[in-house]
């Protein structure tokens, strides 16, 4: 397919040029696969919901793009959206760090919370971004997710946490573990009220994230192969020193120990959320 | 004078060996304790100390992190980390403490949860998130005392309370120093610059309204004098119960809650 293409460009004129010289050359308007090593259009990969057409390999993607795949268009409110950095540990650097990638990323934060409809039916929404220091939860993203549940909580509404993140954000130390703290419980009080909660693993998915409330949705769905964990694998390979098996962490690993309802691919995801939060619409706003 | 010690010291005095354990303080505190084993689904984790006994005649759930004094006893103990059934071991006998009205306290000390194969197999995060989860909404007084090492998600996961002890000489943080220079600044051997900067000293967690209380350690170490702390310790305890118990059940849980939303939000 693709591959083919670029081999016949490679053919222009008289000199072959190898497939990944090729690809250099070509930088701007092709992408390798990181999984099938395939190269691939990007304007292809980017109609197919940054999905691999080769082997279906989901692709990370911002929180903008995931909420304009999920929610319906013109519905989304985002709330809290310019929230002020904290800094507790006066970690050196940190500031100018966060500064720069809301510069570079037009994100403020790692996290995107609002309101919104799926195919009509409301729900609060949570979608965090792992171009923004990885997705890791730092006092804003805790604030934000945690506010969200409330909101959810008050409005009686259901909530959708689409989770990305490496853990808890190490440059707010201990005050960023408590955000795991903070957001659970927020989260039982939702449940609690008897409200319904999803949440979507996306790759990665790992540390303080899945140690909280990514774990504790009534739904908990995945996309395909994205790496859901609480230690990196890393980590553990340094601790049992020994070589991870193929697919460890995987989502299809933890759906099949039994910590994930569902595997749902990119392109279903919307109209998976819409079958869930439809036949719990009797249950909301009691 | 103690209030001057370097924050890597209080790191090294929190890991000693002959610091007392988790098992000493139930030894002290608690009269009769029985414990109980087991999570009901896969196994017992002894890097957990559960069970039942009497604080000055009434009746406590006790839930303990314990590493071993010697190093038979931490193989024994895998050093104090907690695998998921260790979580589930707490959950369970936390959820019986409130059945029965019983008071748990909560002893901290551990390097974090276990990061090994099966602890992922079995849902070590699915297991600590559950923990803090259900311990939100607990209607029984919580007591958390960190003894010696609170570290990450493996500590946070059973220091959801009404009451949160500190001992002077513990450490409480989201990693170790070793850890955190590792990845901050690519070099674990700056784990000195790293404790100073973590904010991880029973005096910094004060400060910040992490902890509610320090107990403070006798100037000729705590191991010389461990009565003495467990007595300042009793005391509180007796008087924590007391005023929490005056309260209505959705009062406490409100402060509970209270408790860890305003955290993040007090500093500037």
């Amino acid at each position: 397919m693709v591959i083919d293409q670029i081999k016949k460009i490679n053919q222009v004129g008289s000199e072959i040029v190898k497939n990944e010289e090729a690809s250099n050359m070509l930088i701007g308007k092709w992408v390798k696969c990181d999984n099938c090593k395939e190269i691939l259009y990007k304007e292809e990969v980017h109609e197919n919901l940054n999905v691999c057409p080769n082997c279906g390999k989901h692709f990370r993607i911002s929180s903008r793009r995931r909420i304009a795949q999920i929610v319906d268009e013109g519905t989304f409110e985002e709330m809290n959206s310019d929230m002020p950095i904290k800094d507790p540990l006066h970690f050196e650097g940190y500031v100018k760090k966060i500064q720069a990638l809301q510069e570079k990323t037009k994100l403020k934060e790692a996290v995107q919370t609002g309101i919104g409809e799926i195919y009509g039916e409301k729900a609060i929404l949570a979608v965090m971004d792992g171009n923004f220091m990885m997705g890791s939860m730092g006092s804003v993203v805790g604030e934000k997710i945690t506010y969200a549940i409330e909101e959810a909580t008050k409005q009686r509404l259901p909530i959708i946490i689409f989770c990305v993140s490496g853990g808890a954000r190490m440059q707010e130390g201990i005050i960023s573990l408590m955000q795991m703290a903070k957001t659970t419980q927020a989260f039982m009080k939702l449940n609690k009220a008897g409200l319904l909660s999803v949440c979507v693993l996306t790759d990665p998915t790992t540390g303080g994230v899945t140690a909280s409330f990514a774990s504790l949705g009534d739904i908990i769905l995945a996309e395909p192969k994205a790496l859901i964990g609480f230690a990196g694998p890393r980590v553990i390979e340094q601790t049992v020193k020994q070589k991870l098996p193929e697919g460890f962490q995987s989502s299809e690993f933890l759906l099949e120990h039994g910590f994930i309802d569902k595997i749902v691919e990119r392109k279903d995801m919307k109209k998976v959320l819409y079958q869930i939060l439809k036949l719990h619409h009797s249950t909301e706003n009691k | 004078m103690s209030n001057q010690l370097k924050a890597w010291d209080r790191v090294l005095k929190a890991r000693e060996a002959q610091r007392p354990k988790a098992s000493d303080y139930i030894e002290n505190l608690i009269d009769d304790f029985m414990e109980l084993h087991g999570d009901r689904n896969y196994g017992d984790d002894k890097a957990f100390i559960c069970g039942i006994g009497y604080l000055e005649g009434i009746p406590v759930t006790v839930i303990a992190q314990q590493k071993g004094k010697t190093t038979k006893e931490n193989m024994e103990r895998n050093f104090g980390m907690p695998n998921p059934e260790g979580y589930r071991k707490a959950i369970r006998l936390m959820k019986q403490a409130e059945k029965f009205g019983r008071p748990i306290i909560t002893i901290i000390d551990t390097p974090g949860a276990y990061p090994g194969m099966g602890a992922e197999e079995r849902g070590q995060g699915e297991a600590i998130a559950r923990s803090m989860f259900e311990m939100s909404q607990l209607k029984t007084p919580i007591i958390a005392v960190v003894i010696g090492e609170g570290s990450s998600g493996g500590a946070l996961a059973i220091c959801i309370a009404d009451k949160i002890y500190m001992l002077e000489n513990a450490v409480y943080s989201i990693l170790s120093p070793e850890g955190f220079a590792s990845i901050l600044y690519k070099d674990s051997s700056k784990c000195k610059e790293a404790a100073e900067n973590m904010k991880l000293t029973s005096y910094d967690l004060k400060e910040l309204g992490i902890i509610d209380e320090i107990i403070k350690e006798p100037k000729k170490g705590i191991e010389n004098d461990f009565e003495k702390v467990v007595h300042q310790l009793r005391q509180k305890i007796l008087q924590d119960i007391a005023e929490i118990e005056k309260m209505k059940p959705t009062e406490m849980l409100e402060k509970r809650y209270e408790k860890y939303r305003q955290i993040g939000n007090t500093f500037d």
